[in-house]
């Protein structure tokens, strides 16, 4: 069972969340535009990757709250918690990275 | 009663003013608080406990703790009765009544044994092979299999116990109460941490307890009551006796299980305030393991049989029990030097004439000497090669083992015994440790598996590390309890006290040996057990490695070896060095099979804790409720709501009930309790644009005052719910939605808004327990409702349908909303909750000269079936559009919304999708079942399934049963006939539209 870290209540068990899937799954402005195909990539399309992965969860339980974590599918280590709104990249850590390359 | 031949006449850890009375298999026989039912059974004498699973051999008591593969007991009987309790587990108490298992019909004659003789018949793989035989054989065999699987009985009747769960956080969670454990707790709580320390023995001290340690030049358990002393004082210290680690899990989420009553006698466990178990919900910042290590037995010929035994647990028995474990002599087979410790104590303490068989020959002179004066005569360099007797060991063969334990050099020799021990060596108990992700690396020298890479914050201490010399492992857990309490943000403060004085004393390296040689030429080993409780043997693995079984897994799922109640603690690293032997491959690389929760077998009783019966799921009722009971009616569950389902009268059937409440709504008046409808409070400068993208029609332009019906879908196109929702201001809404979907349909709004539209403005607030609501339907609702509410002007020129008003209803604040879901002309009344039975009453009170009856949700179902409106979840199921059911009205052509690009999908736009219709059948009577499937006409079975019953009912009204459908294509077959195939018979029905009365909605808006 997760410990997560809910921007606004701090630190909760898992079983008081809801995930919603994979985060940054941005909805088209004008639909009837789209192929099917773009369409169904929209809709269906997720991506499953080993390691960081960035998802959407809901304090359902707490504050009715929706926010991004960054986790490790392997090992559920929690890497990073961020507000709805906020980069999908780490400002921070994409720094340190860049100094350090 | 017993006098228990086999206690010592001093020393133990048991109470000798406290005798206990108990039975097994009948008998009468006595022990002492403190003991074990194994420990209590060993001192009167008792060698036969049980029979195995597979072969029904005689089986006795194998170890000491929680890893006794063998001495499974049923405990109690009927609802209270506990099947494959291990004896070495459970305390004693007086009046505890157990039983053998898997014997019939007893364990002395036990028929099942013939399995034994027709073991050849019985290999690994015997089960998977069988599925692969003929199918017809399969049935022969299975009633055979099943009789002869399993161990005890289950409880015959439900639990009558109590049991607990708790949540606890703390910084430092030490798992274990021996050396390691104790000291690891007492430096982090030196620090300042607060501790908790699990263990699951009833008193702590581990296996210093079993032994004869000195510790700082006196008994080590001296040491243990000043240590635990210490704890006790400490004021941010919790120690759990009793309590068994079960699971590890991500984030130092650990469970643990607490047996706070199992140890009492059952005049103290009735009762209501005993709880009998507490399951403790842990999240520690650190986590200390000192689980200790699980000794292995070394694999023998027939070493099996009852008087066969670990030598670390006989060792326990002698010293912390005050038991001899056998008669007279004793033979100890080891390749350690944990085996010697154990001659020796069986010598000094348990007096018994001791011969020790080490498969090692380099052993130093002083050594040897140590043995002589102890009285032990020493066979180096040998293994035991049989063991002989029936129901317990008489002798034994010895042989001394060729240079590379391939085989045997010299005479066999037998001597007599009736006590066999051995040790293979310590395996750490590594089992939390791989739970919680950890990387094991097999120590090829020792042959163990150990911690390698912590994947969570953790320490593993003691031989749950491989530290199994006491000074090492003591030093190695008093860092670890700092280091945690530190990485807690503890400093040291204070010094964590002067470390115990432990003597060294001279160690001989362990010589691996997984399995005794076969002996006389390449027999196989298929009396060389190396998992007793699923009896599997040497030729079982070999057998498997020929066939094919190259991974660990598989093996385990091949020849059973590992499962079962002791999921392999004695036997799986045995099994996949065999395994690795056989294979010619790597044990490291072999590794283990996943160590998955619960350590141990947990009642169901604990995990589900107080949350039974009524508690097992929250019940809501409304304001309304106890009037509902009062006049009998029969409720339904809709989500967690209580709903009348329809009100009886005297001793009407639900039929009958059901067609006088439809007949009453149509013909006068009635009244439903609809105050279960999820209700969303929606403000905000965007509400309405909000509503817009959700809702498949159009919101801006509703004016306040008045209501429309919306549906909503999810991005697929697929109808999610449904309800009215009435504009109360320029900014604000209320929303009502299905009964079951309230609570989803409020966490979909946020998600919304939340997630994709964080720029409007709009909140969202449930309403649904803050108001009561009271609908009256049928042609007489208005002239009712005009007797309560004079100020208010209920002439549909002046509050047409889909409107609402605000005014008093017998003198109670109320908001009315015209909408009906009867197809009558309605009344929804809504008030603060409080209000809600007050409301009712008043209603009910002056409908009486109207008629007004009550109505539940069968006669609603068949009220609105009978004007053909959908049911979100029946007449939908997740693959429905709004255009399937008959709403493409409903849907905007010119605005976007959630899942309107879905509906334009090759397959949401196809003609021939399930559509909504009605469907009568022949015969007026037949009330077709819902879920039914149709076809379309008679013929040879497989026919092609068009469609399905989704609801079916009589209708008084109609005074014929009628049904709604999806049907392929059913829009365009309205009048054709299809065909319900129910059990035995055929059933034809015309489809129609689906709408059974009044059609064009008149009643509703009169
Ligand atoms: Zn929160």
């Amino acid at each position: 069972m997760l410990l997560i870290r809910c921007p606004w209540c701090g630190p909760r068990d898992e079983s008081e969340f809801h995930c919603g899937g994979e985060a940054h799954i941005v909805r088209p402005l004008s639909p009837d535009d789209l192929s099917d195909e773009q369409w169904a990539d929209y809709l269906f399309m997720r991506s499953n990757p080993k390691g960081a992965h960035r998802e959407r969860w809901y304090h359902e339980a707490g504050c009715r709250r929706w926010f991004n974590i960054e986790r490790d599918t392997l090992t559920h280590e929690i890497l990073r918690i961020y507000r709805i709104g906020e980069a999908a990249e780490d400002k921070k850590r994409a720094k340190a990275k860049g100094k350090g390359a | 009663m017993s006098e228990q031949r086999f206690r010592l006449a001093q020393g133990g850890r048991i109470d000798r003013e406290r005798p206990l009375r108990f039975t097994f298999n009948g008998a009468e026989l006595t022990g002492y608080a403190g003991d074990t039912l194994a420990s209590a059974l060993l001192a009167n004498g008792v060698r036969l406990i049980g029979r195995s699973f597979k072969y029904h051999r005689p089986r006795g008591i194998f170890a000491e703790g929680v890893e006794e593969p063998n001495a499974l007991v049923q405990l109690g009987q009927g609802a209270s009765g506990e099947p494959n309790a291990r004896a070495t587990q459970v305390e004693l108490y007086e009046g505890l009544v157990a039983q053998s298992q898997n014997c019939w019909p007893s364990v002395d004659f036990d028929i099942g044994a013939i399995n034994n003789r027709l073991s050849f018949l019985l290999p690994a793989g015997f089960y998977y092979k069988t599925f692969m035989w003929p199918k017809k054989w399969w049935m022969k065999y299975e009633r055979f299999i099943r009789r002869a699987a399993g161990l005890g009985r289950a409880p015959t009747g439900p639990d009558p116990d109590i049991y607990d769960k708790r949540f606890a956080h703390c910084d430092v969670l030490v798992i274990g109460g021996g050396a390691a454990g104790l000291m690891a707790a007492q430096a982090a709580a030196k620090a300042g941490a607060r501790v908790i320390i699990a263990d699951d023995r009833p008193e702590p001290g581990g296996r210093l307890t079993g032994t004869r340690t000195i510790i700082d030049e006196a008994p080590a358990t001296e040491w243990v009551d000043r240590t635990v002393a210490d704890l006790d004082d400490a004021p941010e210290v919790l120690r759990l006796q009793r309590t068994t680690a079960l699971g590890y899990y991500d984030h130092n989420f650990l469970t643990l299980l607490e047996r706070l009553g199992d140890h009492l006698p059952s005049s103290a466990r009735s009762g209501d305030r005993q709880i009998r178990q507490r399951l403790w919900k842990v999240r520690a910042k650190q986590v200390v393991l000192a689980t200790g290590a699980h000794e292995r037995p070394l694999v023998f010929r027939n070493n099996d049989k009852p008087g066969v035994m670990l030598a670390g647990a006989a060792q326990a028995y002698s010293n912390r029990y005050a038991v001899r474990p056998g008669s007279g002599a004793a033979v100890v087979f080891t390749n350690n030097d944990s085996g010697w410790e154990s001659a020796i104590d069986l010598a000094d303490i348990a007096g018994m004439r001791v011969t020790l068989v080490d498969v090692r020959s380099e052993l130093s002179n002083p050594r040897r000497t140590l043995l002589r004066r102890h009285g032990i005569e020493l066979l180096a360099g040998h293994a035991i090669t049989d063991v002989h007797g029936n129901k317990s060991v008489k002798k034994v063969s010895v042989a001394a083992l060729d240079d590379a334990a391939s085989g045997y050099s010299g005479r066999h020799r037998k001597i007599s015994c009736d006590l066999v021990c051995s040790s293979g060596g310590w395996n750490p108990a590594v089992h939390l440790f791989s739970q919680s992700g950890g990387k094991l690396s097999f120590d090829d020298q020792r042959g163990i598996f150990i911690p390698f890479e912590s994947k969570q914050p953790q320490f593993c201490v003691g031989a749950c590390s491989g530290t199994l010399e006491l000074g090492a492992a003591i030093l190695e857990a008093r860092e670890a309890g700092k280091a945690a309490a530190a990485a807690c943000g503890f400093k040291k403060r204070a010094s964590a006290g002067a470390l115990p004085e432990i003597e060294q004393s001279e160690q001989t390296p362990i010589r691996l040996l997984w399995s005794t040689p076969s002996g006389s030429g390449g027999r196989a080993r298929s009396k060389h057990f190396v998992d007793l409780q699923n009896d599997v043997t040497v030729a079982d693995v070999e057998l498997a490695a020929r066939e094919g079984y190259r991974s660990v897994e598989h093996l385990k799922r091949y020849t059973t070896t590992g499962m079962g109640t002791d999921q392999g603690k004695t036997s799986n690293v045995n099994a996949l060095a065999l395994l690795s032997q056989t294979l010619d491959s790597d044990i490291a690389l072999t590794g283990t099979t996943t160590f998955r929760p619960p350590f141990v077998p947990a009642t169901f009783g604990a995990l589900a804790g107080r949350e039974v019966g009524a508690l097992s799921d929250p019940i809501r009722t409304t304001p309304m409720h106890e009037w509902h009971v009062e006049k009998g009616a029969v409720f339904e569950d809709v989500g967690q709501w209580k709903r009348p389902r329809y009100y009886p009268l005297a001793d009407e059937s639900m039929k009958d009930a059901v067609d006088r409440e439809c007949l009453a709504v149509r013909e006068a008046v009635g009244i439903l309790d609809a105050t279960t409808l999820g209700k969303i409070d929606i403000q905000g400068r965007d509400a309405a644009e909000f509503l817009e993208r959700i809702y498949t029609n159009n919101w801006k332009k509703l004016g306040i005052g008045r209501g429309r019906y919306g549906l909503m879908c999810t991005e697929d196109g697929m109808v999610f719910d449904d309800g009215v929702t009435l504009r109360l201001g320029e900014r604000h809404f209320l929303m009502h939605t299905t009964t079951s979907n309230a609570a989803r349909v409020l966490a979909w709004l946020e998600e919304w808004r939340q997630t994709e539209w964080p720029d409007l403005e709009v909140y969202f607030t449930s309403l649904t327990e803050q108001l009561a609501t009271a609908s009256i339907s049928g042609p007489l609702a208005r002239p009712l409702l005009a007797d309560l509410a004079p100020d208010i002007d209920l002439d549909p020129k002046a509050f047409p349908f889909m409107h609402w008003r605000e005014g008093k209803v017998a003198e109670i604040p109320a908001r009315i909303a015209r909408i009906s879901f009867t197809g009558e002309s309605s009344f929804e009344i809504s008030t603060p909750a409080g209000f809600g039975r007050s409301l009712w009453e008043a209603l009910i009170q002056q409908g009486r000269k109207y008629g007004l009856t009550p109505y539940g949700t069968e006669a609603m179902h068949v009220l609105r079936a009978e004007r053909g409106f959908i049911i979100v979840g029946q007449e939908t199921d997740g693959t429905v559009t709004p255009i399937d059911i008959g709403m493409a009205s409903m849907v905007s052509k010119t605005k976007d919304f959630i899942g309107k690009r879905s509906l334009s999908r090759t397959d949401t736009a196809r003609e021939d999708r399930k559509q909504l219709v009605g469907l009568l059948t022949q015969s007026p009577t037949e009330v077709l079942p819902e879920g039914a499937q149709i076809v379309d006409r008679e013929g040879p079975l497989p026919m092609p399934m068009i469609g399905h019953v989704s609801s079916s009912y009589y209708s008084a009204n109609l005074k014929r049963s009628i049904a709604l459908a999806l049907v392929r294509a059913g829009r365009s077959r309205h009048g054709e006939s299809v065909v319900v195939p129910l059990e035995g018979r055929n059933v034809s029905a015309l489809i129609t539209a689906p709408e059974f009365l009044d059609p064009e909605g008149s009643r509703a808006r009169s």
